[in-house]
């Protein structure tokens, strides 16, 4: 089982201001200061989560939106370390959650923050769309047309120009088919979510998620109709675009007994479907049903148990915890405990692991100084561990480690668990993890 | 007049160092006491002492009065800023400036936060002593002004055993370094002031070799009466923990809903006993705590490091947790004579049932430091008032009993009233005198500690503008 998740504090949303009573079950002790990426970076009390949720009161209160306030709210990665560490059970997730939907309804922004928006939420919880733009992704990579454009980009825009920077080496995409079959005695049969950003930008990790599922001996299920989780949406503060996504992610896996998700932001989303529909009588024992079935891929494999045999996969590997993962899900020994499993893999950790990378969903492409000084502390994390590759659980962790490593002049292979597994259980060794060109992070110039 | 102070200060700062947004100000209103609350009128993150001491000077200047803060974290309101004022946030002074494992001694920051200490040298097979419960997050320098204490103060000491030297900002905005040289022990002095002397702007601490072996044995017992015997019976025999915790019930289901610390169940109190240091001793006196905790109904010894930190886990998050149970509660900081604890927790218990008002104790058994949680419900009328009234009543008792009305939070902005029932009016006139000797404007975190600041040319003996180099 996943370690438990902290449930609802002493003043759990009742009577005819929740949100008022979520805002008072903070103490204001301070415990989750040090964990807090702003608050590292800046040392100041209005970008820690006390001071965000002191500033969510003085709203609450009636003072207007201020574009101060906005800005310390959009500064937040909703990277929710700050729920692991808080003692009184702060619910700072539905906190932030329904902060960014009045600062997307109240707080007027700039042209440019609007065009950039409006083409985030345009593009990426869209698999097709996304689709339409990996073949100029690939001819632009080709061309080595990077090296003239970034250092122009940079200047113009840090957004385009982090987007331009973390947009990961394309190969070919191959589709999955709707139905693998389970090796050997079937223990269940499960569905897969396959992604916008995995499915388009990272085949491989998912063509791995099923290759591993079915060796354990599980039937897997990946329903065509399936689109967007909604998780991008719902932790930018676009509920209702959110809600649309997560009704049809419903209807697609309505048939199936577990899903398993291979993206930590969206696994968290989709278990966080029961809270967004609680007040929709329609949807509210659906959504919550999707909820209860929803599962990690690393907290499934450890619910269903080793069965394949594992091969030794010799190399020196750092895990990083994913925020949405280890903080969003409660999902921290499972993966070691997978990765430990296979023969010859040195597994080291990485120093501060509650901190965020600086990826954090679009975070990076909004808020591209603070994302690459995040990025920096973690790559120099990361360095001091000497590993050949990074595993992590979330395609935009790995992207923006290994591009920040890169800007220190040090190459890094990178990994999903499940293509570690995979290597393991069929046999391949480390040779493909540490050398395949889709894995590789491409050294780009700054 | 702040606004021209405002202006001044961004020409010696980075700009974004001075904050004078009210939304962003009213975020430091409180510390971790939240019942005080004043919106400071300038707040700023200096990033060197010299900085530290521009502002000083340039409060001094205007007549300005300042607070240091340094995480927010102190539950006696000694952080409370002022609305006329300046508040000095050292949060950015977090540079750990100097490592030296053959003197063991580390210079650090003020802003340094206490644990990260411990967590630099800790590969090196050392520790920073002091361990406050918010030791994750609180820092150096808000250690250094109240004399922070912690668990394991029962062995190894306070703050003030472990602070070697202080580079301070005099409150007339001079950089002086206190030690422990021959003459008078300024630095005592200054550890524990509450920053009414100053504001440290460099720590020399000292480092602590790790023990040999730690054992630590969770107790678990029907009655707090029996806990407080074991206690008893552990120092009596002569033995000096590490540490001596102990919980109450409901502190207990406070930490076991926030941090599932697994404690046994159905427990009256729990104790938390650690001894550590060479390995022979340990498990020989191991041997005599298990031996003297016989009522204990249930006894569990930590396994590994990390069965360890559970337990320790839920004792200290317990304050924070205490949240989980109740809507709201104050956190009560008092000491009596370690002999008198059955007698004091009686009386607590009365106070408790006589008013209604439900009261967890979390303490520090080995040396009599209570910390009675009073629990109340904001949302009901005259409830903070009662709350109010048996916290009181249960520092009273301290007094009574011998004791102190605080033994590691400080008297702050909120036990200064408490002052005079432990002091006369002359006790509290003479240690006035220092302050005034060294404050003699009176700008220098006003209004916390003492009652009834006096101005201090109202006391006589006392000699103004005395050049401050006689002083260190």
């Amino acid at each position: 089982m996943s370690e438990a998740t902290p449930d609802a504090g002493a003043g759990a949303p009742t009577g005819d201001d929740p949100f008022g009573a979520l805002l008072d079950d903070c103490v204001h002790c301070g415990f989750c200061l040090p964990t807090c990426p702003t608050y590292v970076l800046w040392g100041e009390e209005m970008d820690s989560p006390r001071g965000r949720i002191h500033l969510m009161a003085q709203h609450h209160e009636g003072t207007p939106l201020t574009p101060e306030m906005a800005g310390h709210f959009d500064a937040c990665l909703g990277c929710l370390a700050c729920v692991s560490s808080c003692p009184s059970g702060v619910q700072y997730d539905k906190l932030i959650d329904h902060t960014r939907a009045e600062v997307e309804r109240e707080h007027p922004r700039t042209v440019p923050e609007r065009a950039l928006r409006a083409a985030i939420f345009a593009l990426f919880p869209y698999p097709r769309r996304l689709r339409a733009v990996r073949g100029p992704l690939r001819l632009y990579q080709a061309s080595g047309l990077g090296r003239v454009v970034q250092p122009v980009l940079a200047r113009l825009s840090p957004s385009l120009a982090a987007m331009e920077r973390l947009a990961p080496p394309l190969g070919r995409a191959r589709r999955l088919p709707e139905r693998i079959g389970a090796r050997g005695e079937r223990r269940a049969a499960v569905g897969m979510l396959t992604g916008c950003v995995q499915r388009e930008f990272f085949p491989q990790v998912n063509s791995a998620t099923a290759r591993v599922l079915a060796l354990e001996g599980c039937d897997v299920l990946v329903p065509k109709g399936q689109g967007c989780c909604g998780a991008l949406s719902l932790h930018s503060g676009r509920t209702e675009e959110a809600k649309a996504f997560a009704r049809a992610t419903i209807e697609a896996f309505e048939r199936v007994d577990a899903i398993v998700v291979n993206s930590a932001g969206c696994g968290s989303a989709m278990k966080e479907y029961a809270a967004l529909f609680a007040d929709e009588p329609a949807w509210a024992a659906r959504a919550a049903a999707l909820s209860g079935r929803t599962r990690d891929f690393s907290e499934f494999l450890s619910e269903l148990g080793p069965r394949a045999r594992r091969h030794p996969v010799e190399v020196t590997a750092a895990y990083h915890d994913a925020c949405h993962l280890a903080h969003g899900q409660g999902i921290r020994s499972q993966p070691r405990e997978l990765l430990r499993g296979v023969p010859g893999l040195d597994l080291r950790e990485v120093a501060d692991p509650d901190v965020c990378c600086g990826s954090a969903g679009t975070y990076n492409l909004l808020q591209p100084e603070a994302a690459d000084a995040l990025g920096e502390r973690k790559a120099i994390q990361v360095g001091a561990t000497e590993a050949e590759l990074l595993i992590a659980a979330n395609p935009g962790c790995t992207a923006q480690i290994a591009s920040a490593l890169a800007r220190r002049g040090t190459e890094i292979a990178v990994a999903h668990p499940a293509q570690v597994l995979d290597a393991s259980l069929r046999g391949l060794g480390a040779t493909p993890l540490l050398s395949h060109p889709d894995q590789i992070a491409r050294t780009t110039m700054r | 007049m702040l606004q021209g102070l405002a202006e001044e200060l961004r020409r010696v700062l980075r700009p974004d160092s001075v904050i004078d947004d009210p939304v962003r100000l009213r975020t430091y209103e409180c510390d971790g006491l939240t019942v005080h609350r004043a919106r400071p009128g300038l707040v700023v993150l200096p990033e060197a002492a010299e900085e530290v001491a521009a502002v000083v000077r340039a409060c001094v200047a205007r007549g300005v009065p300042y607070v240091a803060r340094g995480s927010g974290t102190g539950l006696s309101g000694g952080a409370l800023p002022r609305t006329d004022g300046v508040l000095v946030v050292t949060s950015r002074m977090r540079r750990i400036l100097e490592i030296d494992l053959d003197d063991q001694r580390a210079v650090v920051e003020p802003g340094v936060i206490n644990l990260d200490v411990s967590k630099a040298v800790r590969p090196d097979g050392y520790h920073y002593a002091p361990d406050p419960s918010s030791q994750q997050i609180c820092s150096i320098g808000g250690n250094v002004a109240e004399n922070s204490g912690g668990a394991h103060c029962l062995k190894y000491g306070f703050t003030a055993n472990h602070v070697l030297a202080c580079e301070i900002v005099t409150p007339e905005g001079e950089i002086v370094t206190l030690d422990d040289g021959p003459g008078y022990d300024l630095l005592g002095a200054f550890v524990g002031a509450e920053g009414t002397l100053g504001i440290t702007t460099k720590v020399t601490v000292r480092l602590t070799r790790n023990p040999e072996v730690v054992q630590t044995l969770l107790a678990a017992f029907s009655s707090i009466e029996q806990a407080g015997e074991a206690v008893s019976a552990i120092i009596g025999a002569g033995i000096v923990p590490a540490a001596i915790e102990m919980m109450d019930a409901l502190a207990i289901e406070a930490a076991e809903a926030a941090v599932a610390c697994g404690y046994p169940e159905n427990a009256g109190a729990v104790l938390i006993v650690e001894l550590d240091g060479p390995e022979p001793e340990v498990a020989h006196q191991f041997a005599q705590v298990k031996a003297l905790c016989l009522d204990a109904f249930e006894q569990r010894v930590a396994r590994d490091d990390a069965d360890r930190a559970l337990i320790w886990k839920g004792r200290k998050s317990a304050f924070a947790a205490v949240g989980r149970i109740s809507p709201a509660y104050i956190v009560q900081d008092g000491v009596v004579p370690r002999t008198s604890l059955p007698r004091v927790l009686a009386s607590i218990d009365r106070l408790s049932r006589e008013s209604g008002v439900k009261v967890a104790n979390v303490f520090h058994a080995g040396d009599g430091n209570l910390h009675p949680l009073v629990l109340f419900d904001d949302a009901e009328e005259g409830a903070e008032e009662r709350a109010e009234g048996v916290s009181g009543a249960i520092l009273d008792l301290c007094i009574t009993h011998g004791g102190s009305i605080t033994g590691e939070h400080g008297v702050g902005v909120d036990k200064a009233r408490y002052m005079p029932r432990m002091f006369t009016d002359a006790d509290l006139d003479t240690m006035q005198l220092l302050r005034c000797a060294l404050d003699p404007a009176g700008l220098c975190n006003p209004g916390k500690v003492f009652p009834t600041p006096r101005l201090c040319g109202e006391i006589p003996r006392v000699r103004r503008g005395e050049p401050e180099g006689e002083l260190y």
